[in-house]
């Protein structure tokens, strides 16, 4: 039986069925868990509408991810997730792989079976949180060393036990461990993290038992070093993964730097895969985003803001708590659909959120997710529309009034993919 | 608004409540309960989460304590508590305080009554009270009155007497303003009985507030470890049998399920559903069983808390985690240990949201990792169980089974 050319293998030839069933080989094709479609581009910019389709339903992008951090989005139940027409949302290795833990989670069903989450799960590997919410963790080639701060107990977290964890998960996406430094540092560690997390990356991909039914991403890193991030692009597209995200930014780091490292990573990663920008979620940042190329995001701003009272709108947002909604009798954002903006006002909002009543809190919360589907939903719609440019140029001025109080790295970004805003 | 009393048993009155609401148009059963809410929201819950429960009252409880600091805003809002907070449906009741928080007492005088809100004490004399009344607009409103009689360490009949005196004197004042008032004079006064434990105060409270045009009735001060339950119960069933016959009767501060069946036979018809909400609070899934009349397999699913064949180690995890042990034995605690992976629904044949969705080792997981849905989850469940044993209650009363289900709730009491 004639066998399908395959560069990047290094295998022997074998028998189709052995390419369906093998599962670890660097290069080896296993079925798919994952195909993109490509339903739009934006002929000026980098945009483009596409169809995700995993194995938990068909997800449209550009999408924004709420984060679920320990199996739950906050006060806002399953049902009510979907019905706001979420179709992927992320749940935290580090912080569910302690409590419950990977073996009571496959107990469950894995964590779809556990939250009873029908549609998609994307997990982090774990390695960000390890690294910011710990004092003393200890990165070496083996894993990241660290205490855990329920019982003190010492933990390796290995590329093998992260892909081990995310296997118990089940989660549609699961995310290579990353070597992570912060964004603002600079010298050899830098480099030491981009070339370790390629090692990992690989470490990954041989540890992952369920290719078919679960998508290992690769996490592009170099911080902000062009040369590092298109060593770490060239390797890394070397493989056969599914997906790329694009890491080591949303820390410190200034606009400037982070839109030329986005655009220079979209530039090199695969048409037909997925790119994902961790930590990104402010809507500037987001339109922005995704006319450098960029599908999928994920951040807690929108659900941890809506816990303060934070309700977004289309020119920022509304600090809820203040007195001068006391008596503001419209509802969040008079075009919102959200079942919180259908029903109730500023005035209800501001009264409930002095209370202790955590209603309050979940109104905001369902607001804020749905302000940014149907952000996400809008700017897809007018890349299909081949009106992308004209949606960023009304967007921009909605946001800040006059084109002079945009910030200038994102007239930039805009500008340096044929977007102008004058 | 009109009562229809379909039948008395054993003392208890079952009927139905009609014409209520501002256009007429709603019933509600009794014996009932009202739904609880906090600053003009059920606890924790969304419309949405609201809207999924099964048999949600037709009337709801809102808390004076929590909206009068509010009042201007109503006021310049025009359109009513009812619409304010979302529930345009729904029908209203306002009571003084809330059930769950207690307010320090001394602070009534002959001319007001003080409740506590998010912005500290305020002061309602007569007029002040029933302009915040004017800016609520609720279907019923409990009077202003005088609770405090068994405030202090010692009961004294001079001071129960005064809380009938000056609930009395209260009551007359504000009909008087809601004469003059077209918005008030849709509302629906409830009268205070008060009197604290001396009977004869008790029994001049029932006969006088029932000369005056009032439409129901609220029993004041019965809650609470002032007095024994024998006589808190004798005197409950003094004061209904000097009430007529064709006006609610509520009663506050009560809502454990036995003392619920002890006042309903007392001749009392609606209570408030803030016990749901306190277990909620308690991480606690109400469990009791309000089926007087299983199937033998279903007896096993509704067993508290109890995984077959695991009474031992249960009893072990209780010695260990005492913290957790529940508040009462109508209930389990599901931060317990022994919940950690048992996958089952809180109670097995229940119908909500959560027990349908979701898992005891679930609810366990997000109250140890102190996440907001918990509450949520709860608060649905306990609702939900809490509606469907004043259904029970109803039922009973028709198919004559009260007996059956005083037995089985009585036997879970203790």
């Amino acid at each position: 039986m004639a066998e399908p050319k395959d560069p990047l293998s290094m295998r022997c030839p074998e028998s189709m069925t052995a390419v369906a069933a093998s599962t670890t080989s660097l290069g080896t094709r296993a079925p798919a868990a994952l195909t993109l479609r490509v339903v739009a581009e934006c002929s000026r910019s980098k945009a483009r509408a596409c169809e995700l389709r995993l194995p938990h339903g068909t997800v449209a992008t550009p999408v924004f991810m709420p984060v679920g951090t320990q199996g739950t989005m906050k006060g806002v139940t399953a049902a009510q997730l979907d019905n706001l027409g979420c179709r992927i949302c992320l749940g935290n290795t580090y912080h569910l792989g302690m409590r419950p833990g990977p073996e009571l989670i496959q107990k469950a069903s894995g964590l779809h079976g556990f939250m009873n989450w029908k549609r998609n799960l994307l997990t982090d590997s774990g390695g960000f949180q390890m690294v910011s919410l710990l004092a003393l963790s200890e990165v070496t080639e083996e894993g990241v060393r660290f205490r855990s701060p329920y019982d003190g107990a010492e933990i390796l977290l290995s590329p093998e036990k992260s892909v081990e964890i995310q296997n118990a998960l089940g989660s549609d996406i699961m995310m290579q461990l990353d070597d992570v430094v912060s964004s603002t540092l600079t010298g050899s560690r830098v480099e030491e993290a981009m070339h370790r997390s390629i090692r990992w990356l690989d470490r990954c991909i041989l540890a992952n038992q369920r290719p078919d039914q679960q998508n290992l991403f690769a996490i592009i890193q170099g911080g902000l070093d062009p040369a590092l991030r298109r060593k770490c692009l060239e390797e890394m597209t070397k493989r056969n993964v599914p997906g790329f995200a694009i890491g080591g930014l949303s820390g410190g780091e200034s606009k400037e730097q982070f839109w030329k490292m986005v655009t220079l990573s979209t530039d090199q990663l695969p048409r037909e895969k997925p790119r994902y920008l961790m930590g990104v979620g402010y809507a500037t940042d987001l339109v922005v985003c995704v006319a450098l190329g960029c599908d999928m995001f994920d951040c807690v701003f929108p659900t941890r803001t809506a816990r303060f009272g934070s309700a977004l709108v289309p020119t920022g947002n509304l600090q809820l708590k203040k007195k001068q909604f006391a008596k503001d009798f419209r509802p969040i954002d008079e075009a919102c659909t959200c079942p919180t903006c259908q029903r109730h006002t500023r005035a209800f909002l501001h009264v409930l959120l002095h209370s202790n009543n955590t209603a309050a809190l979940h109104h905001v919360t369902v607001h804020n997710i749905a302000y940014q589907l149907q952000l996400m939903n809008a700017i897809r719609t007018s890349i299909v529309e081949h009106r992308f440019p004209e949606f960023v140029q009304n967007f921009i001025k909605t946001m800040y009034g006059e084109v002079g109080h945009c910030p200038t790295w994102a007239v930039e970004a805009l500008q340096s993919v044929g977007i102008s805003l004058s | 608004m009109k009562l229809s009393l379909s039948r008395v048993v054993q003392g208890c009155r079952l009927g139905t409540l009609s014409n209520l609401g501002k256009k007429g148009d709603r019933c509600m059963e009794f014996p009932g309960c009202l739904l609880y809410t906090r600053t003009g929201s059920a606890p924790h819950l969304t419309h949405d989460t609201l809207q999924v429960i099964s048999g949600v009252p037709a009337m709801t409880q809102l808390t004076l304590s929590s909206l009068a600091e509010h009042y201007e805003i109503l006021e310049e809002y025009k359109e009513g508590i009812g619409k304010f907070i979302g529930m345009p449906e729904s029908v209203f009741y306002c009571s003084l305080h809330d059930p769950v928080n207690p307010c320090p007492a001394g602070f009534v005088t002959n001319k007001s009554v003080s409740v506590w809100g998010v912005g500290g004490r305020l002061e309602m004399t007569v007029a002040k009270f029933m302009a915040i009344q004017q800016a609520l607009q609720p279907d019923w409103l409990q009077c202003l009155s005088d609770g405090e009689a068994l405030c202090a360490d010692a009961s004294s009949s001079k001071r129960a007497k005064k809380s009938v005196d000056r609930t009395l004197a209260f009551l007359d004042e504000c009909l008087k303003l809601q004469e003059q008032s077209e918005v008030l004079r849709s509302c629906v006064m409830i009268g205070v009985i008060e009197g604290g434990d001396i009977l004869e105060e008790r029994l001049r409270s029932a006969r006088e507030t029932a000369k005056r045009p009032v439409g129901g009735f609220l029993l004041d001060g019965f809650h609470g470890d002032a007095m024994t339950k024998e006589t808190r119960l004798r005197l409950i069933s003094s004061v209904t049998a000097e009430l007529p016959e064709n006006k609610p009767r509520l009663i506050c501060g009560i809502g454990q399920p036995d003392e619920v069946l002890e006042c309903i036979e007392a001749g009392v018809d609606l209570f408030e559903s803030f016990f749901p909400y306190q277990a909620t609070e308690r991480g606690c899934a109400l469990t009791f069983s309000f089926d007087y009349e299983p199937n033998p397999e279903d007896m096993v699913l509704q067993q508290n808390g109890q995984k077959e064949g695991e009474e031992n180690g249960e009893h072990i995890d209780k010695i260990i985690t005492t913290k957790c042990v529940p508040e009462t034995s109508f209930e389990i605690n599901l931060k317990e240990k022994m919940y950690r992976d048992d996958f089952g629904p809180l109670v097995g044949g229940c119908s909500c949201y959560c027990c349908k969705n979701h898992s005891r080792a679930y609810v366990h997981h997000l109250l140890v990792t102190n996440e907001l849905l918990a509450g949520v989850l709860l608060m649905m469940h306990n609702f939900q169980h809490y509606f469907g044993f004043f259904h029970a209650i109803r039922e009973a009363l028709r198919k004559d089974r009260l007996g059956q289900l005083k037995e089985l709730i009585y036997r879970q009491a203790c």
